[in-house]
């Protein structure tokens, strides 16, 4: 930015002599701020947009080299598309049983992850706060969730379908297993963190607890919260993939797996793209609704 | 009847299992619109007296006096000035200073005094351009600034600065001084603060109290400075009574308490 700002002055400065320079600004401020606005936008936009498209241009073409030869194990750019055509300008169809388009396979995956983290959120902050506040229930509950939360997602699909006796519900207790644990440890350090000044400074002011729970800890530890909440949406996205593929029925990760068992490998790598450019968006979304509530202060 | 009185006031800290003595037998008494600073070696305990009078800390023995009323938990009627500024980063300069404002005075004002009350406090720290900055887009000297105009806000019987100035740099440090100054003499607070600078200690108070070192810390030496106000820095260099209590106070700091790491 600073860069494309200096070349567009500098010309200016070479041509007019310095004693000149001083009347010459207030005459002609406005053509030269919108032309350097004009070229710093270009240049922001292109400086931003070309490293990433030309790295991607460079992947796609060394894979297709790769993948190019007739003894290639795994389909090609150009061959993915020819392949799954079907199913990449057809988003939208609607079938019979799990013959849905893309869309709808996400969609449903989505609706699961929905359900399973939203609960995630609420019992992870919840028992998070309780634990920062409380050193009594932190001595008795940490124990106990740092050995739980080392249990890998897809261990707990068993035992929740034996409890549920169904795809469904199973599915969305392995999304809130898998993110309640970095939502609830993340609040509970964002509350013991919260300086001993601002606590003062509440004790100064004699705030109420409940003064105190939404002027000084919900500002305090937001931050930290979000921290959590996006690495369990990560999480979740992960694990939901997986577990759909044990379960089955309409979801990317059933897709992903009935395409393998039909032999579709462009399919699955379509249905890759799918799942990486959604995780992607989930991740953004919840630092950007993070980065709104903070006023800029959370990492980004 | 002294307007603030320390009365025999004594604290000791138990960790795994072994106890501290750190204030024994601490007597201080305040007259109304008295400037005081305790003065003493890091880890003597100042700031424990400090948080004492403010409430933050229960001392084991004796007790603090507020007008004849014993003083039990913290309150707005002691208003502290904290080292590191302790400004809410997630409000603005203005609502840092509202909350406390808002916390006060709700029900004794109306919402418009309240908020004259405010801005008053920050134009008389000269902080009310910056009203809708956020602390982390101010400079250290002026987050400081602001934590005054939060205390002064509250109208608070005594007011307790800890190491206000600790942070700064020198320039910034003395222009806060002075500023604290003009305050003091134009409302006639009552001030306690907390130093470990001399200079700072001799031009800012009427009395100099001085503390040994720990464990179980207390009034070495109570020293009254008798200067005209307004004072300026500079017609005080040369000063014999500003000098005289320079050095007293030097005295007692590094020959006759010397800090125990130096002294080892």
């Amino acid at each position: 930015m600073v860069h494309s700002a200096r070349v567009v002055a500098l010309p200016n400065l070479k041509t007019a002599p310095p004693a000149q320079q001083a009347v010459l600004h207030p005459l002609a401020p406005k053509p030269v701020s919108v032309l350097s606005r004009v070229v710093r936008i270009g240049t922001g936009i292109v400086t931003q947009l070309a490293p990433p498209v030309l790295t991607i241009a460079f992947l796609l073409i060394l894979w297709q080299m790769l993948a190019s030869s007739p003894t290639s194990a795994l389909p090609s750019p150009m061959r993915v598309i020819g392949e799954s055509w079907e199913i990449i300008v057809d988003p939208f169809k609607v079938g019979n049983g799990i013959d849905q388009g893309l869309f709808w396979h996400v969609t449903a995956s989505l609706v699961r992850v929905a359900y399973g983290y939203t609960l995630a959120a609420i019992v992870g902050i919840g028992v998070g706060v309780l634990l920062g506040q409380s050193t009594l229930a932190m001595r008795g509950l940490d124990p106990v969730f740092q050995v739980l939360r080392t249990i890998p997602p897809l261990a707990w699909l068993p035992l929740s379908l034996a409890a549920f006796r169904d795809g469904q519900p199973s599915a969305i207790f392995v999304i809130f297993i898998t993110s309640v644990w970095p939502i609830l440890i993340n609040t509970s350090v964002g509350i013991r963190n919260i300086p001993q000044d601002y606590r003062n400074v509440a004790k100064v002011l004699r705030l109420s607890p409940i003064e105190f729970f939404t002027r000084i800890m919900v500002p305090a530890t937001v931050p930290h919260m979000f921290t959590g909440l996006r690495i369990g949406i990560g999480l979740s996205w992960l694990a939901i993939v997986a577990a759909e593929m044990l379960i089955g029925g309409v979801g990317i990760g059933f897709f992903i797996w009935d395409a393998w068992n039909s032999s579709l490998i462009s399919d699955i790598i379509v249905a890759l793209v799918y799942v990486g450019v959604v995780g992607f968006v989930l991740d953004r979304s919840i630092a950007a609704i993070g980065h709104l509530l903070t006023r800029g202060t959370a990492a980004q | 009847m002294a307007y603030l009185k320390i009365d025999h006031v004594g604290i000791a800290f138990q960790r795994a299992g072994a106890t501290t003595e750190v204030l024994r037998d601490v007597n201080l008494s305040i007259e109304k619109s008295e400037y005081v600073s305790i003065i003493g070696h890091s880890g003597c305990g100042k700031s424990t007296v400090l948080n004492i009078v403010a409430g933050l800390l229960e001392p084991s023995q004796g007790g603090v006096l507020l007008e004849g009323r014993a003083v039990s938990g913290p309150g707005p009627d002691r208003a502290v000035v904290f080292q590191n500024h302790s400004l809410l980063p997630w409000l603005t300069v203005r609502e840092n200073v509202e909350l406390a404002v808002n916390k006060v005075f709700r029900g004794k004002r109306s919402k418009a005094e309240r908020r004259d009350w405010t801005r008053h406090n920050l134009e008389l720290v000269h902080m009310a351009h910056a009203e809708n900055k956020r602390p982390h887009e101010i400079s250290g000297g002026m987050k400081q600034r602001v934590g005054i105009a939060r205390a002064l806000a509250m109208e608070p019987k005594i007011l307790l600065l800890d190491e206000p100035f600790g942070a700064l740099d020198a320039l910034t440090r003395a222009h806060l001084q002075d500023q604290v100054m003009e305050i003091h003499g134009r409302l006639g607070n009552t001030i306690i603060m907390i130093t470990h600078d001399v200079d700072e200690a001799v031009l800012l108070s009427d009395r100099i109290v001085m503390m040994t070192n720990g464990p179980a810390a207390t009034i070495g030496e109570d020293l009254r400075v008798d200067l005209e106000r307004p004072r300026r820095r500079l017609e005080l260099v040369g000063n014999t009574t500003y000098n005289d209590a320079r050095a007293a106070v030097l005295e007692f700091l590094y020959a006759r308490h010397r800090a125990p790491t130096l002294a080892a």
